[in-house]
């Protein structure tokens, strides 16, 4: 029966998100600021991640093509498929659940338990509209983030080929570049705006409606990131399954 | 002027408020007394519209609440001062932030107009220095007054304390008690503090309600109480050590 009422209380949440709009001078200032704290801050650890994890599919690629007769450019063909269809769009998802959404959880969380989202709605203000709708914008650049997610992937990968003797660079780059299907980025981004959705919502409700103090704010941004991966994994199997198979 | 007009308020199977009846002035501080539990945070939750009483009405200055449009409704929130437990001040701003914070939202002044003002009310409340700190930079007394210089920023018509005094020192929860009853002589509004502090009530219990498990067990003003023969309230007042030696004296004196 929880689970219903979350569910109910969730969609009820977004419903009020989009009600009774805060003044727009303010709300700009929120939107940068979550852009910053969320969008900007979060480059450096993909950047870092994206590179390393294209390296190591690289190097995993081409221990496990070992024979002569498959051409080496496929090390490029499965790096790009990998980090396109899966790597940077779900998998730097699940990692961002755990950065951007433990920082979402736990900074509307404590404002819930210091009485700040108390005094929001005395004063009249939409308390949801001023936290989450600015997040939620925001988070709309997420694809620009993915973006970079690809982009470093690949290069990783790039530099794992050449500096670890796997194949040549025209191999790799004949690799990238093969059978390039434009609907997988789509569908890349396509699964992106969905996780972006997801990742500034659920970490949002579960510090909007936390009770308690201190240890419930640790406790709930657990809860967040548990929840945001199961939804971020079973909505990606949903996508792919209607977005590729046919 | 606030009515409150038998006000009932249940959460589930539990009825914390049974019908609550009395009158808040203006130009005067009320305060809601009571012991933890007697339902004075719901109280006064209802009485700042963050709860709706499943019977009777609340009127602000001859409005009732509950019938009010949701335009009117902002509009009436925007002639509140809130002051919380503990202080509530949005901590990803400085104390000047929080100050103008209510100005932003609600008017269309500049930002030099705004800055102007805040600087005003901060100079009123004592904080002189203090704009740019960051809210976990000041004390608790400090940042109870930063509360208060927001709650009044925006020249409210009603101001809402709940224990203003809670975590403070007694010679600060004096400063603080003097201060909410200058603001409320100065600019003439109706004050309503929830407190358990029997100081506060000495201090600045212009009229007191005294709640009893969701009732009101008592009303009258601060020279009353301490002549009041309603047990409930003696058992309350009298409970310090220092309070008792004092109703002696005066039941000594009396006899």
């Amino acid at each position: 029966m929880s689970y219903l009422h979350n569910i109910g209380a969730y969609f009820l949440m977004i419903a009020e998100m989009f009600r009774k709009p805060t003044k727009w001078s303010v709300m700009r200032t929120l939107i940068l600021k979550d852009i910053d704290d969320l969008i900007i801050g979060s480059l450096g650890i993909v950047a870092f991640i994206s590179f390393f994890v294209g390296g190591v599919v690289t190097i995993q690629t081409a221990l496990n093509i070992d024979n002569p007769l498959i051409p080496k450019y496929l090390i490029g063909f499965a790096t790009r498929q990998s980090i396109i269809l899966e790597f940077a769009p779900t998998f730097i998802s699940i990692i961002m659940a755990g950065k951007v959404g433990s920082f979402i959880t736990s900074s509307i969380g404590t404002m819930r338990v210091t009485e700040q989202i108390d005094a929001l709605e005395v004063m009249g203000i939409n308390s949801l509209n001023y936290l989450v709708f600015p997040k939620f914008i925001a988070l709309m650049l997420y694809p620009f983030v993915i973006s970079i997610a690809m982009f470093l992937g690949i290069v990783g990968g790039m530099a794992a080929v050449i500096f670890g003797g796997f194949g040549t660079l025209e191999d790799y780059i004949i690799g990238i570049q093969m059978d390039f299907i434009p609907f997988h980025i789509i569908y890349a981004f396509i699964k992106t705006f969905v996780f972006a959705f997801l990742l500034a919502t659920i970490p949002s409700f579960y510090g909007f409606y936390m009770k308690g103090g201190a240890l419930e704010v640790g406790k709930a941004s657990t809860t967040s990131f548990v929840w945001t991966s199961v939804v971020i994994i079973l909505l990606n199997y949903i996508l792919t399954q209607l977005l590729l198979s046919s | 002027m606030i009515e409150v007009k038998n006000i009932h308020k249940s959460f589930g199977d539990a009825h914390i408020l049974k019908g609550i009846t009395t009158t808040f002035e203006k130009g005067k501080t009320s305060l809601v007394i009571g012991q933890s539990g007697s339902g004075k945070t719901v109280f006064l939750k209802c009485l700042l519209g963050l709860f709706s009483p499943e019977e009777g009405e609340i009127e602000y200055d001859g409005l009732a609440y509950a019938k009010l449009t949701d335009a009117q409704k902002r509009n009436l929130r925007a002639d509140i001062g809130m002051v919380f437990q503990g202080s509530a001040l949005f901590d990803s701003m400085t104390i000047l932030e929080n100050v103008m914070f209510p100005l932003r939202m609600f008017t269309k002044q500049t930002k030099t107009e705004m800055e102007d003002r805040a600087d005003f009310v901060l100079k009123r409340v004592n904080l002189e220095d203090a704009h740019h700190k960051m809210p976990s930079e000041a004390s608790g007394g400090m940042q109870k007054r930063v509360a208060i210089a927001r709650a009044i920023v925006n020249k409210p018509k009603y101001l809402f304390c709940d224990e203003p005094n809670s975590g403070l020192d007694p010679k600060t929860a004096i400063v603080i008690d003097n201060l909410i009853q200058e603001i409320t002589d100065e600019y003439n509004i109706t004050t309503v503090i929830n407190s358990h502090d029997m100081n506060s009530v000495m201090e600045i219990g212009e009229k007191i309600v005294f709640l009893k498990d969701g009732l009101k067990a008592w009303e009258g003003s601060k020279e009353n109480i301490f002549k009041t023969d309603n047990e409930v309230v003696t058992d309350f007042v009298y409970s310090s050590n220092l309070f008792k030696k004092v109703r002696q004296m005066y039941l000594e004196e009396r006899a």
